[in-house]
């Protein structure tokens, strides 16, 4: 078979989700008052694009002269940024409506953002991560402002825009002087006499820069400081895509470029990451017992959990790194049911998602009440659900690799956010209702609730399942 | 030939006045101007860099580096002109409903 | 001093001195000017390293396309001067200058540190430095090893036009 013809077909879930987000354009150009349409064929472009994904999975190498990879952890990320993608699209197709930005090119937005995030985390040439990486931020930039008319929205993508925009340059940076170092920008010809640049000064400035972009992305502190307007002020649906997807997405790149390719274990590198854990764990984790919108609260969380997550990386080694997977993966369920919750009990007017409005919740919306108790255990960590063994392998990495020191301040910290997370419970279960109406909930929305709590039980009472998929994949 | 070396200071001052601007100015569009200012400090690295390596993968950095601006810029002024619509106004201090 | 080192000292202080003008001009304007002012020098850069393709789109795409949308929007925003500089510094602004200026001897540093090894590779893999950037040799290898990364970048075009259209367009639906 012709070569060309053969790459586009080894990265079938790329190809194909951009032909997805093409077919949607074309039917929003061309066909008027079509949003439902347009909701469909997404949601069965998109299981379509996971069976690729699926078919892709055994298909491990690399295309287009070693610029994307293929198989293995592509094709896993891939679907994981699907699965997000859908999930947003079903929630959102409720919440653009109620908010008034019910037009196609939310979908089409989403679906070139699940792109982007495919590309970022599969790209094993630079060039390939920062074009994804770049494709990925700019649908982000428009689906947190598309609220046009509302401050906050135009606020939130703003300091997105600039803040990611000032990112990238640190992001490019640190590229430009790898290169320089290297002479090639191929993660893969960089890995192979990784051993010849590693104690150069100017390459260690590069994948410092580079961290410093990366850091950004993944809203670890001190570079954390968009998270939460961004989060709060974005539409509810996007701040679910942008926590998850996007998290993911960096986070899974990070993965590829630093632990697969620099392989800074027990180096300097390795100090610095430690670090960003720890202030993440800490800053996130105790912020966000004073905050009162549950928004902002569950952005801070995020915050705590890319410090989780962070521990994983620093960790090294295949277990930490199928720990990091595994946690991504628990992640995206759990803070897009988390966010979800919140895009229904929100208003039209995008306010009403500060604590008071879950008081009673389980008196006006039980299933409502009952998922987010879900979510919110999920978050703390507590078996069987998915997130406690997320954090479990994770810590278990930890010790392995000798940083049992960061698994005491992340077991402290997790202490820390039970009283966060279980003050919603209390609130929704076991305080009166205040005379407010039961929020509108619409089928779509319960059912990716529903899918979403189901995923965090499957994956949590079948974790050696998920992770036997995640063994050899670079 | 001149040295590479004097290439890379050069971009590393000019990467550096465009991290003050960001840090300093609050024109939201002058903000974005400094991190143009930025991005092409990097390219001069990258073509720098290519140019001594003998090697083409840095022309061709900077050759997506460009377009990827173009698309920032299309998304970024584009926010820029929603917030003026709402708020009259560019300067970030004065868009503080949320903290920065 | 060569020839073509007084090239390179003349066009790096024209770089540096209209990237410091334009992070210090009150209105965006003569920052805009400043700005295409520092491109030009830059592509004149590119030239003096034999890279005549990103040269002549660091003119077309940068100084022409993106700077007429920058100085475009400023016009249509009708924008004020800024207060001048130095009434709005806080120490939280020095901090930052200071902060960066460590950064940048950092920088310097690192380059300075920048041994003979990797010198030596750059002698040695740059047999050909001499004709690597011209628009016949980038367009082999665009559309061959970078043809994935070219496709994408035209989906990046797509989305950002969709994105920009979607928030800036004054009544939708």
């Amino acid at each position: 078979m012709n070569q060309l013809l053969t790459d586009t077909l080894h990265t079938a879930p790329i190809m194909g989700t951009i032909v997805l987000a093409l077919v949607v354009i074309l039917i929003n150009a061309m066909k008027k008052d079509s949003l439902a349409l347009e909701y469909w064929v997404s949601l069965i472009g998109i299981a379509a694009n996971i069976g690729l994904a699926v078919w892709a999975f055994p298909l491990r190498g690399s295309a287009f002269a070693g610029t994307v990879m293929t198989g293995g952890f592509a094709s896993l990320t891939a679907a994981v940024f699907l699965v997000a993608a859908g999930l947003t699209i079903i929630l959102s197709r409720a919440y653009i409506e109620k908010i008034g930005v019910n037009f196609g090119e939310f979908f089409h937005l989403i679906l070139m953002g699940a792109a982007g995030m495919m590309t970022f985390a599969a790209g094993t040439d630079l060039v390939v991560t920062f074009v994804g990486l770049e494709l990925m931020s700019i649908c982000l930039y428009a689906l947190a402002g598309i609220s046009r008319r509302v401050h906050k929205s135009n606020e939130a993508a703003l300091k997105y825009f600039l803040l990611g925009a000032f990112a990238s340059g640190f992001f490019l940076y640190g590229i430009a002087l790898i290169y320089g170092m290297t002479g090639t920008t191929n993660i893969l010809g960089i890995a192979q006499n990784i051993a010849a640049y590693k104690s150069e000064p100017l390459f260690l400035v590069g994948a410092g820069l580079l961290l410093v972009g990366f850091a950004f992305k993944i809203g670890a502190v001190p570079f954390h400081m968009w998270v939460p307007d961004v989060y709060e002020g974005s539409p509810t649906v996007v701040s679910a895509f942008m926590s998850t997807g996007a998290k993911a997405a960096a986070f899974a790149a990070l993965l590829l470029v630093f632990t697969a390719t620099f392989d800074f274990i027990h180096s300097s590198m390795n100090t610095v990451l430690s670090v960003l854990a720890v202030a993440s764990m800490l800053v996130g984790n105790i912020v966000a017992i004073s905050q009162t919108n549950v928004k902002r609260m569950l952005a801070y969380s995020s915050i705590g959990h890319a410090g989780y997550m962070l521990i994983g990386i620093t960790a090294g080694g295949d277990v930490s790194m199928a720990g990091v997977l595994f946690y991504l993966i628990s992640y995206m369920f759990t803070n897009l049911g988390a966010f979800g919750v919140a895009s229904i009990i929100e208003n039209a007017e995008q306010q009403g998602t500060d604590l008071e409005n879950f008081r009673g919740l389980y008196y006006r919306r039980p299933l409502l009440a009952v998922l987010m108790g879900v979510f919110m255990f999920s978050l703390v960590g507590i078996p069987p659900l998915a997130g406690f063994f997320g954090k479990y392998y994770i810590f278990v990495a930890a010790i392995e690799n000798g940083y049992t020191w960061l698994t005491i301040v992340g077991v402290i910290t997790s202490m820390i956010s039970v009283y966060y997370y279980l003050r919603v419970v209390v609130l929704m279960f076991f305080q009166a209702p205040e005379e407010a109406e039961a929020p509108q909930v619409t089928s779509g929305g319960t059912i990716a609730l529903l899918v979403s709590a189901f995923g965090i039980l499957l994956v949590g009472l079948f974790p050696s399942i998920v992770l036997g998929w995640m063994g050899g994949l670079f | 030939m001149i040295p590479v070396h004097y290439y890379l200071i050069l971009s590393a001052v000019m990467f550096i006045t465009g991290v003050v601007g960001v840090l300093t100015r609050r024109n939201a569009i002058i903000i974005f101007m400094c991190i143009e200012l930025m991005l092409n400090s990097v390219n001069l690295t990258f073509v720098a860099f290519s140019s001594y390596l003998g090697n083409e993968a840095g022309q061709m950095f900077v050759f997506f580096v460009m377009a990827v601006a173009a698309a920032e810029a299309a998304v970024g002024l584009a926010i820029v002109i929603a917030l003026f619509r709402n708020k009259q106004t560019v300067n970030i201090n004065e868009v503080n409903i949320l903290k920065w | 001093m060569s020839s073509e080192l007084i090239v390179f000292l003349v066009l790096a202080a024209v770089a540096v001195l209209s990237g410091i003008l334009m992070i210090t001009r009150a209105n965006p304007v003569n920052s805009a000017l400043f700005l295409i002012l520092n491109f030009i020098a830059l592509a004149g850069m590119y030239l003096t390293l034999n890279a005549q393709f990103v040269a002549i789109i660091q003119i077309l795409v940068y100084a022409g396309a993106i700077m007429v949308l920058v100085l475009f929007v400023i016009m249509l925003l009708n924008l004020q001067d800024e207060e001048p500089l130095r009434e709005t510094l806080t120490k939280r602004h020095y901090a930052s200058l200071l902060f960066a200026l460590l950064t940048l001897a950092m920088l310097i540093e690192a380059i300075g540190w920048m041994g003979g090894d990797t010198l030596d590779r750059m002698q040695q893999q740059s047999p050909l430095a001499v004709a690597n950037g011209t628009v016949q040799h980038i367009g082999d290898v665009l559309f061959s090893s970078y043809v994935f990364p070219f496709e994408l970048t035209s989906i990046l075009l797509l989305a950002a036009m969709l994105g920009a259209v979607v928030i800036a367009k004054k009544r939708f639906p």
